[in-house]
């Protein structure tokens, strides 16, 4: 019994990671409808950001952060400004495809420059902190801190869009592009301005990504699939919704490798595929598209 | 939607030609599919197809094997047009047909002895079959998320079959030495050209990967060319429309997406028969199956016939000529693809075809006016 309640508690907190990696691609989606195929490889990447300043300027782990933070919004506005600007239009081809060639890219060129090496980030006494709750439960420091950081991101972006001048325009943007162009909105600043806040975001997940376990850069394109059941699972445009989908995605994995540790991915997939068949609009739908 | 300024006036009056074919009957007009392949392209083609036949009197082995390479990105190439530049199925999940039918394939001829050959079929048949139900879930999505669906289920695909365990599990499988030497006609091939089983292996899969191109390239012009073709260029400019017009979105689409899975399954099954070995990590790679037949549709040319062949002729020779550059040679493709899409979204045969009015397949529909008593 113990262990099942184990597992699930275990599942709730890995889904926590998975609402991280969701939350970028949620935030990009409903501002601006793109659906960004390169995601998970840009978490990979930010993980190798933070890793790269923990060895060369030889600064801890919560410093990196603070450094790659400004690094991947600067990295996510300059993508957005050059390159993503010039495929936003109705037709889904041109920024499904360049997306898909920006993944080939960044992860062939994270090969080029560390190597398929696995890698970790090392979080010090937080990686083995855990908290004991009895009845032989006990709750690791990290997931535990994965899934509050998910909740205050979730929090944050909540705050942002809806308290703040730049949320309103983030809001306006989404709901009617052309009349927010009229209420003299720039609405391709707005969307370099949202894909640098969602790779801050993005980089705060990679930081969980790298010490919860090994990365290599062949990675990425995994966690985007594990991102979009869960902003799917949660229903297009909601930031709570999103986070409902990564706990079941990290529930279903943790059950399946309960049963069988080979099925633990499969789960998750088969999971997403149920939720599409009985409730193809997610669970907490908002936008309609 | 977009694809007007992307593909031009021909877009604008693909759905109002669907109209204008329902009124024909009683009007002045006719729709005609521009005009009939032009002589000199058709005896070009033939010519090209016959010497394709007779080469292996005259190639070597590798020059064989690397048009077999050629022939199998080229069906893929045209199967992955079909879907995205027409039916506007941008699927991502491509390799859960082609690792599919390679498996088949495997299961067919290792475990039911069957001819290889047959079982290619066989395995085509039934990637398509398997497209049905999983067709039910991904139409459920639309756009964008409909190619990562495909890549979800590609995935499960993957998954499952790491854990057939009579298939080799994760690590994979090889095919019997009977079964890879057992092809139909092989003796035939021996003796006809003086060479070994091995060589002789290689030149019935030539001849089958080239079936296959030609078998796939002639289904998709006849399907461009038919009303399902006329229903698919209104889908593609416009859903609504097209629905409106009477035309059943679902059906027309769900049918591409099917033939679309047969013949990639086919494909795969051809691919692992020549090489004569599998695993799940290479039969459902996303890179090998969709990453590199989407570079070549979208440097080629996306929503045209020929976009495909030239997309697959400079891979040929990127792939020659830099592919011992690893890493820096995807990084070269994918930045090419990006440059194509953002910067000559039509593909250099777009750009060819705009400038020197150049046409070898056909396909476009014209209005013209009747002159005849009709």
């Amino acid at each position: 019994m113990t262990d099942w309640l184990d597992t699930i508690v275990q599942g709730v907190l890995l889904g926590g990671l998975y609402a991280l990696f969701a939350a970028g691609l949620s935030l990009i989606f409903g501002i601006m409808r793109l659906v960004n195929l390169a995601h998970g490889d840009l978490i990979v990447l930010a993980a190798f950001v933070i890793l790269s300043a923990m060895t060369v300027l030889g600064v801890d782990l919560l410093t990196a952060l603070l450094i790659a933070m400004p690094i991947m919004f600067g990295i996510g506005f300059a993508l957005q400004h050059f390159v993503l600007n010039r495929t936003i239009g109705r037709d889904i081809l041109p920024p499904l495809l360049v997306t898909f060639g920006l993944s080939i890219i960044v992860q062939n060129a994270l090969l080029q420059g560390f190597s398929a090496d696995s890698r970790r980030l090392s979080g010090g006494a937080w990686e083995t902190a855990s908290i004991s709750l009895g009845h032989g439960l006990v709750i690791g420091a990290m997931p535990l801190l994965t899934l509050i950081s998910a909740v205050l991101v979730i929090l944050g972006l909540n705050v942002l869009f809806y308290k703040t001048s730049i949320g309103r325009a983030f809001r306006a943007t989404s709901d009617d592009p052309e009349t927010a162009q009229l209420m003299g909105i720039d609405n391709r600043r707005i969307f370099s301005l949202a894909m640098g806040v969602a790779m801050m975001v993005v980089a705060i997940a990679a930081l969980y990504l790298g010490v919860r376990a090994n990365f290599d850069p062949t990675i990425g394109p995994a966690r985007l699939l594990y991102a979009f059941e869960a902003v799917i699972i949660g229903g297009l445009g909601s930031l709570w919704g999103t986070l409902a989908g990564g706990v079941i995605i990290g529930l279903a994995q943790t059950v399946g490798a309960k049963i069988n540790p080979e099925w633990q991915i499969l789960a998750g997939h088969v999971a997403f595929l149920v939720v599409l068949i009985v409730q193809p609009r997610g669970l907490f739908p908002r936008a309609i598209d | 939607m977009q694809s007007h300024t992307r593909l031009g006036p021909k877009a604008t009056t693909a759905t109002s030609l669907a109209a204008s074919a329902a009124k024909a009957a009683g009007g002045g007009y006719r729709v005609e599919t521009a005009s009939g392949t032009p002589r000199t392209v058709k005896l070009v083609g033939c010519s090209i197809v016959l010497l394709f036949v007779l080469l292996p009197m005259l190639a070597t082995r590798g020059l064989l094997q690397e048009l077999i390479f050629v022939f199998y990105m080229l069906s893929l190439a045209q199967f992955w047009n079909l879907l995205a530049g027409y039916a506007g199925l941008v699927s991502v999940g491509q390799q859960a047909f082609v690792g599919l039918g390679g498996y088949l394939l495997f299961a067919l001829s290792n475990m039911a002895g069957l001819d290889p050959l047959l079982a290619i079929v066989i395995a085509g048949l039934v990637a398509g079959l398997c497209a049905l139900p999983t067709a039910l879930v991904v139409f459920r999505l639309r756009g964008a998320y409909f190619a990562i669906g495909t890549w979800v289920v590609a995935e499960v695909y993957r998954l499952v079959f790491a854990q057939i365990k009579q298939l080799g599990g994760g690590t994979g499988t090889s095919l019997s030495v009977s079964a890879a030497n057992g092809i139909v006609g092989i003796d035939w091939v021996k003796a006809l050209f003086d060479v070994k089983t091995s060589a002789a292996r290689d030149i019935i899969i030539y001849w089958a990967a080239l079936a296959l191109s030609i078998g796939t390239v002639m289904l998709v012009y006849l399907v461009l060319r038919s009303r399902h073709g006329l229903a698919l260029a209104a889908i593609r400019d416009s859903e609504s429309a097209a629905e409106s017009l009477g035309v059943d979105n679902f059906k027309v689409k769900l049918w591409v997406y099917m033939i679309t899975a047969v013949g990639s399954g086919m494909i795969g099954a051809l691919i692992y028969l020549h090489n004569a070995r599998i695993s799940p990590d290479s039969a459902f790679s996303v890179l090998d199956w969709t990453a590199n037949v989407i570079f070549i549709v979208v440097i080629g040319g996306i929503g045209t016939m020929e976009g495909p062949i030239v997309g697959v002729l400079i891979f040929y020779l990127l792939q020659t000529y830099l592919a011992n550059f690893g890493t820096w040679y995807l990084i070269l493709l994918g930045t090419l693809a990006i440059g194509v899409m953002l910067f000559a979204p039509r593909g250099i045969w777009g750009y060819i075809s705009a400038r020197y009015g150049l046409v070898l397949f056909p396909i476009r529909r014209r209005l013209g006016v009747r002159t005849d008593s009709g």
